[in-house]
C-alpha cells in the first residue's frame, strides 16, 4: 500500500510560557521592565530612561494627553500612541495632567514627545516578547 | 506649586527626540551589543541629518 501523500507531520504547538505573557504586560506598564525581569538589566534600564524621559519632557513642555473619548481620527491615533506609555499614561490621567497649553509654541512638541514615547514602548514590548519566546537573545 | 515648564528650541527638541528614539531603535532592532551601538548611532545620524536636510529644503522653498 502506497503511503498517502497527504500525510503531514504535525508538530506539537509550543506551549505559551508564563514569561511570554508577563514580560510584555509588565513592559507595557513600566517601560523597560519586560527586559529587566528577563535579566536584561542594561537594555531595560536604557529603555526605561529613554521612554520615561521622552514622556516626562513632553509633559513638562505642556503637551496634551489624548483621552479615549472618540473624536476625530487624529484624536484616536493620538490616544493609541499615548496609551502605549502604560503606567505613565495612567498616572497622567489620574493626576489630570497633560491639559496642553496653546500659549506655548513648544507644547505641540510636547504632545508629539508623549505620543512617540508610547509608540517606542510598543516596540520595546514586542522586543521583550521576542526575548521571552527565545526568538532573540 | 507651579507646574514645571521646559522650553526647548526646535533643534534641541529634534536632538533630544533623535537621541532617545535612536537608543530604543538600537536596542530593539539588533542582537549583539556592538550591532546595537552601531545601529543606534546610525539612526541618530539619520535623524539629525534628516532634520538638517529638511530645514534647508524648507529654506530653499521659501526663497
Amino acid at each position: 500500500m502506497a503511503n498517502s501523500t497527504t500525510d503531514k507531520k504535525v508538530l506539537p504547538a509550543e506551549p505559551v510560557s508564563m514569561m511570554a505573557v508577563v514580560a510584555p504586560a509588565v513592559g507595557w506598564l513600566i517601560p523597560g521592565c519586560g527586559h529587566i525581569i528577563q535579566k536584561r538589566w542594561i537594555r531595560g534600564g536604557l529603555l526605561f530612561i529613554s521612554i520615561a524621559t521622552l514622556f516626562l519632557l513632553g509633559l513638562a513642555m505642556q503637551g496634551r494627553i489624548y483621552r479615549a473619548n472618540g473624536g476625530d481620527i487624529l484624536d484616536i491615533l493620538g490616544f493609541i500612541g499615548d496609551v502605549g506609555a502604560g503606567g505613565f499614561y495612567i498616572i497622567t490621567l489620574a493626576m489630570d495632567w497633560g491639559q496642553g497649553a496653546i500659549a506655548f509654541a513648544t507644547a505641540d512638541y510636547g504632545t508629539k514627545f508623549m505620543i512617540v514615547a508610547g509608540l517606542l514602548n510598543f516596540i520595546a514590548v514586542a522586543d521583550a516578547y521576542h526575548i521571552a519566546i527565545g526568538k532573540k537573545q | 506649586m507651579d507646574a514645571v515648564t521646559i522650553t526647548l528650541n526646535h533643534f534641541s527638541a529634534a536632538a533630544v527626540f533623535a537621541l532617545f528614539a535612536s537608543i530604543v531603535f538600537g536596542i530593539t532592532h539588533r542582537e549583539t551589543t556592538r550591532e546595537m551601538v552601531r545601529y543606534g548611532l546610525y539612526c541618530f545620524a539619520m535623524f539629525l541629518g534628516g532634520v538638517l536636510v529638511a530645514g534647508w529644503a524648507m529654506w530653499v522653498l521659501r526663497r
